[in-house]
């Protein structure tokens, strides 16, 4: 019944791991060819896995796993799916109704543990229920604000049989999320966008979640009015890197140009994205002269944390649309002159080519390895997933991304150990195209394991190592905030990953001198099958620009010699 | 260019610095927040309060449709008007929760508590607490030689007053219902 279920929502692609209290549904799964299984090694791989999927194809990621440990391993997974708006969809097995609450085998109190780390989640006590139950999973996880759902199906749930109800006879969910905004607040807009003297585009995962529609429509809306657009982390591609109007990333981490243009704004108009505080750094300084449109689908995310203006709820891709509706009605009129002169401006902080760097001959700095992947892979079929940390922060600075779907990271919970799982699930989505986790040595350790899951499956994903033998991002920190006492921030034991590939049966590569860096990286894209590659950089290069913590955009360090006591003590409580 | 200059020592730094633009003004409202009677519907609306850090100044909840599988959950917070909204947003966004009301902004409303209270004593003691039981038209439930159990219904503020009367008279034990609200007219 279960499978019968998810081949009605159109699932083919299931990852998972067996265990006793969802035997029943494996040997269901033995028994047809409909749904093809991935077996992982970590639960939590699984759920990262099924994250790069749905990220990668806007479906949303099965993940089955049994009860009590198989659920409490699948924990940071959902997390991470929940704070970064990804459907997933979780099957847990639980043991059997009538031993529920003894403290059984393999027993965990599965839906009040992940109560805060899902959207919605259910415990199925009777199988007539199990089908309806499962079709309303599907329709929550993908409707409105998309995020991870499980259902915990006890043993005998599994094993009884009931009556299987049709995905097109369930029940109509109470749960309708608005999709329309306003049409008054629409109209305000674009009157404001009209007139702005220096308006700018603030773009989110929203824009990723509402569709390839979505970005369409926001590629014609910026490319039809000339303003300048800006994107979160979550939201790169939505809008080409190479668009005439693209300022790159902002926050913490973000491009100088974008950074200042968001401080100097007058109309700022944020479009599926939730100013986290990574983005707004101080809040009271957080760009104090503009008027504030907020499109979000979540109302929730209104007023949270800034205060707007004007705020639509809806989703982003109907909004888009009514919003170019309304503005072509109108005449298409935007403020020339304003728009002229605030591109000028920006123009001369893009002079300042804040990501400049100087390449070594000695050393690979981290920046020219991405550089160079960048200029070799660009143009391909391409996906991109990373870890957490400084490489994290160099990839999305280095590499560019014309399309939404291909860019695969942890925004809002930070997972280590989160990209190679996350390619695997991309790789299984996209079995042709070229897969890179840009990973650091640390993040990548924390689920190596699953690199025996792309071994098993064929799975030629590339697993670019920037190898420093540091916790980059948590040694930065500790030299501009814990007068440069590194503590435990570096590995005195790490493998030797060529040997290591070679143990998983994949090839290894390593490389540390600059100038075999190219031949290092054709030979990884040429290879027919996973590559664990090992590039040794730069051990103590910092990642900038940078907002020091509690700081308003208008302050950006550009380089080491401006970091000494940047900050003050009392930003040390920050991560 | 040159690198831009941060201040040494400056206390303003942390980027998990909430200090906003909002009003702090701490105001209390009562909503009223209808779901569907399904398990963990109560735990989902406790674990938003924890989870977020909002105040519970007191929660009642029963089925009051059950053909509908509804129940009423009746919430008194405290809170700046900032949270208050994200309270009613972040219940909102619960799966389960068809409709929430704020009945402090939405007209006029009624809202009452039950109290049992146990007052141990007697003589002028046990005389004067059923006076004062009389006044506040508090009724006896039970009643031993050196006890009762009054009833009281009314405005928290009214069962607030009575139990403080109760306290110099021997008050021994408070249960109270917590706040059931409704607005008032159609």
């Amino acid at each position: 019944m279960v499978v019968q279920a998810l081949k009605d929502q159109g699932v083919d692609t299931v990852f998972g791991y067996p265990g006793g209290a969802v035997l029943p549904i494996y040997d269901e799964i033995f028994q047809q060819n409909g749904i093809r299984h991935y077996l992982v090694r970590h639960e939590q791989g699984a759920v990262h896995a099924a994250e790069g999927y749905a990220r990668a194809t806007g479906k949303p990621g099965v993940v089955l796993v049994t009860s009590g440990p198989g659920a409490t391993n699948a924990v940071t997974g959902l997390t991470d799916a929940l704070m970064d708006s990804i459907p997933i969809v979780v099957l847990t097995g639980q043991v059997p109704t009538f031993m529920i609450g003894s403290d059984a085998f393999q027993e965990a109190d599965t839906v009040g543990i992940t109560r805060p780390c899902t959207k919605h989640n259910w415990l199925v006590k009777d199988t007539d229920a199990l089908s309806g139950t499962i079709h309303e999973a599907f329709h929550v996880a993908t409707s409105g604000r998309p995020g991870p759902v499980l259902v915990d199906i006890p043993k005998d749930v599994q094993f009884a049989s009931g009556t299987y109800t049709e995905k097109a006879k369930a029940k109509v969910s109470h749960y309708q999320p608005q999709l329309k905004g306003d049409m008054a607040t629409i109209t305000q807009l674009v009157e404001a966008l009209e007139t702005a003297e220096r308006p700018i585009f603030y773009t989110g995962g929203g824009v990723i979640n509402s569709g390839p529609g979505a970005s369409q429509l926001l590629r014609e809306l910026v490319d039809a009015t000339g303003i300048p657009i800006t994107s979160t982390l979550m939201g790169l591609g939505c809008y080409p890197a190479s668009g005439k109007h693209w300022l790159g990333m902002l926050g913490m981490h973000g491009l100088y140009e974008a950074n200042l243009a968001m401080h100097g704004c007058d109309l700022m108009i944020n479009i599926g994205a939730r100013f986290d505080d990574r983005i707004t750094g101080r809040l009271d300084a957080f760009s104090p002269k503009s008027r504030k449109a907020h499109i979000d689908i979540d109302p929730s995310s209104i007023n949270k944390v800034i205060r707007v203006d004007m705020p639509i709820i809806g989703d982003v891709g109907h909004v888009l649309e009514d919003i170019l509706k309304v503005w072509k009605a109108r005449g298409r009129k935007v403020n020339k002159e304003g728009l002229q002169k605030w591109w000028h401006q920006i123009e001369q902080w893009r002079a300042v080519d804040c990501l400049k760097y100087k390449p070594s001959d000695k050393a690979i700095r981290p920046q020219y390895a991405l550089d160079r992947l960048e200029q070799l892979t660009k143009g391909r079929d391409r996906y991109i997933t990373t870890e957490v940390g400084q490489h994290q922060m160099w990839a999305a600075q280095y590499l560019g991304f014309e399309d939404p779907n291909r860019w695969m990271t942890s925004g809002g919970l930070g997972t280590m150990g989160y990209g190679t799982p996350a390619s695997i699930g991309v790789q299984v989505a996209h079995p042709d195209a070229l897969v890179i986790n840009v990973a650091g040595e640390a993040s990548w350790l924390m689920n190596m394991q699953e690199m025996s899951t792309a071994v098993q499956y064929r799975l030629p994903v590339k697993q670019f190592i920037l190898n420093n033998e540091r916790l980059g991002m948590v040694r930065q920190w500790q030299e501009l905030l814990h007068g440069e006492r590194y503590s435990h921030s570096w590995s005195e034991a790490l493998p030797d990953f060529v040997k290591l590939a070679e143990a998983f049966g994949c090839k290894g590569i390593l490389c540390k001198d600059p100038a075999d860096l190219d031949d290092a990286i054709m030979e990884m894209l040429d290879y027919d099958g996973p590559v664990i590659f090992d590039c040794l950089v730069e051990k103590h290069e910092n990642c900038f620009p940078m907002i020091p913590s509690g700081e308003p955009h208008n302050k950006m360090l550009l380089g080491e010699a401006s970091t000494k006591d940047a900050i003050g003590s009392k930003g040390a409580v920050m991560v | 260019m040159s690198p831009l200059n941060i201040k040494k020592g400056s206390t303003k730094h942390s980027a998990y610095n909430l200090r906003s633009t909002f009003s702090d003004v701490q105001e209390t409202h009562t909503l009223a927040v209808l779901v569907a009677n399904e398990p963990g519907v109560l735990a989902r609306v406790i674990g938003l309060f924890s989870g977020r850090g909002y105040n519970i100044d007191s929660l009642t909840v029963a089925e009051v449709d059950h053909s509908g599988h509804t129940s009423r959950i009746t919430i008194v917070t405290t809170g700046t008007p900032q949270v208050i909204e994200q309270i009613k947003a972040q219940l909102g966004r619960i799966v389960p929760v068809h409709e929430v009301h704020d009945l402090t902004v939405e007209g006029a409303s009624v809202e009452r508590e039950l109290a049992l209270i146990k007052v141990e004593g007697s003589g002028d003691k046990r005389v004067e607490a059923l006076r004062l039981a009389d006044i506040f038209r508090a009724q006896v439930v039970d009643s031993t030689l050196e006890s009762f159990v009054f009833q009281i219904t009314g405005t928290p503020e009214k069962v607030d007053a009575f139990v403080d009367l109760m306290r110099p008279l021997g008050l021994a034990e408070v249960a109270r219902t917590g706040v059931a609200a409704l607005s008032r007219g159609v």
